[in-house]
Order: structure tokens, then C-alpha cells, then sequence
């Protein structure tokens, strides 16, 4: 008997935060999984049989752009409906996570390597979403609510 | 070759007129690639373009002898990656460069690391391009995050 795979949407703005995305990817390898990132040239990188959605990026001094922005992502999440949600930043990754628990998925947030509290908006918005926070440094863990469990970098 | 990039969003011409500049008085004159930006300022001593997609980014990344760069996060995990020296230079709130500082932040953090050499600002950059040929890379980080993180996160997926 085939056991259905699990659906996972897995969620980085294009450049550095989608780079640091791809290096956890292994944790969702036997997953169907789907992307969403803002730089289309990132289909080269993803496993073929990943799907890749593309949302354009808005920086949050671009109103009408972060709306447009929320409105595609809440669409592909009621769309897709995926059991698991996880994003390494930044403000694609908070809507996916916000709408994502709104639908009843489970939802993951891995700070930024170069997210520092005070910087990151997305960072400090999504984690009141996020089932599972982890960071990738171990001076930033949190007890009983930001988990240190390993190094990005391998 | 070195590869010289400014990541995905902004330009970033404090590093780069430095850059131009060294490559023009340097005899033999450096052959440098250099991902740009939406910059105003216009290159004369080397090679550029404003946007490079992520595949030719890797491409020049693992080609490259020695990277300069800001000190982003995309720039950092590929230089390690491939096992390349890089040179970062952080990018300033103050001086428009970014919305905040977190790049001082990040330059910070990888102070020191085998590898990775920072120039805190233009001041410092040229002394480090003089030295590039004898900068020395570290052994290449594996592809991906550690076997611990992988497990948290896959098992919270298994268990979801």
C-alpha cells in the first residue's frame, strides 16, 4: 500500500534567504513539495519534482505591493492546502505562515543567519505563527520557545 | 578571476568604486567580474552587470579564484560552499545602503572564521584586494545544514 505523501510548502524570498532554504531541504525529502520564492531563476536549484510558485516581493514600505503580495500567497495557500509550512524569511515567509495556520497546516520559522532580533520584522511578526522556531545560532535560543538544534552551515 | 557581487536588491557603490579603482591601478590589471546592481555608477576597469540569475551565480561563484562582497548571507553560504576565500564588506543603514544594520551584524559573526575576511568599510578594502592572491580558503562546508537541525525539522514534519 502507498501511503500519501505528505504536502509541504516550503517558503524564501529570493537570494540569501532561499539559499539558506535549500540547505534544509533534506528534512523534507520524502515530502511533495512546492516552493515559493520571489526570483524565478531559482527553478534551476530546486529537486525536478519540486513545483516552483512565484510571488513578487514587496518591501514593507510598498503598501499596495505587500497587499498584492498577502493576496497571492493567501490564494496559494487555500489553493494547496499543505500539511507543513516552513520559511527561512521574509515577508513572503510570514504570510505563507500566517494564512498557512489559518488553514490548519503546521507551520515551521528557522530565523535567517543574518537575522539579529532587532533587525528582522518579518522575523518577530512570524514567530507568533510559527509551531516550531528555531535559530540557527545557539546565542540566540530561547528556553521554551526558540530552539538552537544545529548549525546552518552544515 | 575574482567575483565581485552586491546580492539580489541593492546596489552597493562604496564597495564597488573602491573595487574599479583598485582594478585600474593594479598592473597586471586583475580580471574581476562583478554583479553590480541597480547601481548608477559605471564600472570603467572591469567587467559588469547589473543581475545575474541564481545558476550563474553558482556558475562564477565556483569559478572564481576569490569573491568580494556585501556581507550577505547568499554571498557567505556560497563562498563557504565551494570552498572560495571571500571578502565582505557590510553595508550601512546610515548611508542608504540598507533599511537596517544587520550586515554589520553578520560581519560580525563571521569575524575571524577561516575563510571569510572583513573589511569594515572602503577604508580597509584596499589593503585586503592587495593581499587577495594569498587569502586562504577554508575546506568547503557540506551542502547542507547539520545532520541535528535536518532531524528537528524533519521529525516535526513527520509528526505534523
Amino acid at each position: 500500500m502507498t501511503r500519501k505523501k505528505k504536502r509541504i510548502l516550503a517558503v524564501a524570498s529570493g537570494g540569501g534567504h532561499f539559499i539558506e532554504l535549500l540547505r534544509l531541504s533534506p528534512a523534507w525529502s520524502s515530502c511533495e513539495t512546492h516552493y515559493l520564492t520571489s526570483l524565478p531563476g531559482h527553478a534551476d536549484s530546486i529537486a525536478s519534482e519540486a513545483r516552483l510558485h512565484i510571488v513578487r516581493d514587496a518591501s514593507r514600505w510598498n503598501k499596495a505591493g505587500v497587499i498584492l503580495m498577502a493576496i497571492r500567497i493567501f490564494w496559494l495557500l487555500l489553493r494547496l492546502h499543505p500539511r507543513v509550512i516552513i520559511s527561512t524569511g521574509a515577508a513572503p515567509g510570514y504570510f505563507a505562515l500566517r494564512f498557512g495556520k489559518l488553514f490548519g497546516g503546521k507551520t515551521i520559522w528557522v530565523d535567517s543567519m543574518a537575522a539579529e532580533d532587532s533587525f528582522s520584522l518579518a522575523g518577530s511578526l512570524a514567530k507568533r505563527y510559527a509551531d516550531l522556531h528555531l535559530t540557527p545560532w545557539p546565542d540566540l535560543a530561547v528556553a521554551g520557545s526558540r530552539r538552537y538544534e544545529g548549525s546552518v552551515l552544515g | 578571476m575574482i567575483f565581485v557581487t552586491v546580492g539580489t536588491q541593492l546596489a552597493f557603490d562604496r564597495m564597488l568604486r573602491v573595487i574599479d579603482e583598485w582594478a585600474g591601478s593594479t598592473t597586471p590589471t586583475p580580471e574581476v567580474f562583478a554583479q553590480i546592481g541597480p547601481s548608477e555608477f559605471v564600472p570603467k576597469h572591469i567587467e559588469h552587470k547589473a543581475f545575474i540569475e541564481p545558476t550563474e551565480f553558482a556558475e562564477r561563484a565556483r569559478a572564481a579564484d576569490a569573491i568580494v562582497a556585501h556581507a550577505g548571507m547568499g554571498s557567505i553560504l556560497t563562498a563557504l560552499t565551494y570552498g572560495k576565500p571571500i571578502v565582505i564588506m557590510p553595508r550601512r543603514a546610515d548611508l542608504g545602503e540598507q533599511r537596517n544594520d544587520h550586515q554589520l551584524s553578520t560581519a560580525e559573526r563571521f569575524k575571524g572564521r577561516p575563510g571569510v575576511f572583513v573589511a569594515q568599510d572602503e577604508t580597509e578594502l584596499p589593503a585586503i584586494l592587495d593581499s587577495l592572491k594569498d587569502l586562504q580558503a577554508a575546506e568547503p562546508i557540506p551542502p547542507f545544514a547539520s545532520p541535528g537541525l535536518i532531524k528537528a525539522i524533519r521529525d516535526f514534519i513527520d509528526e505534523a
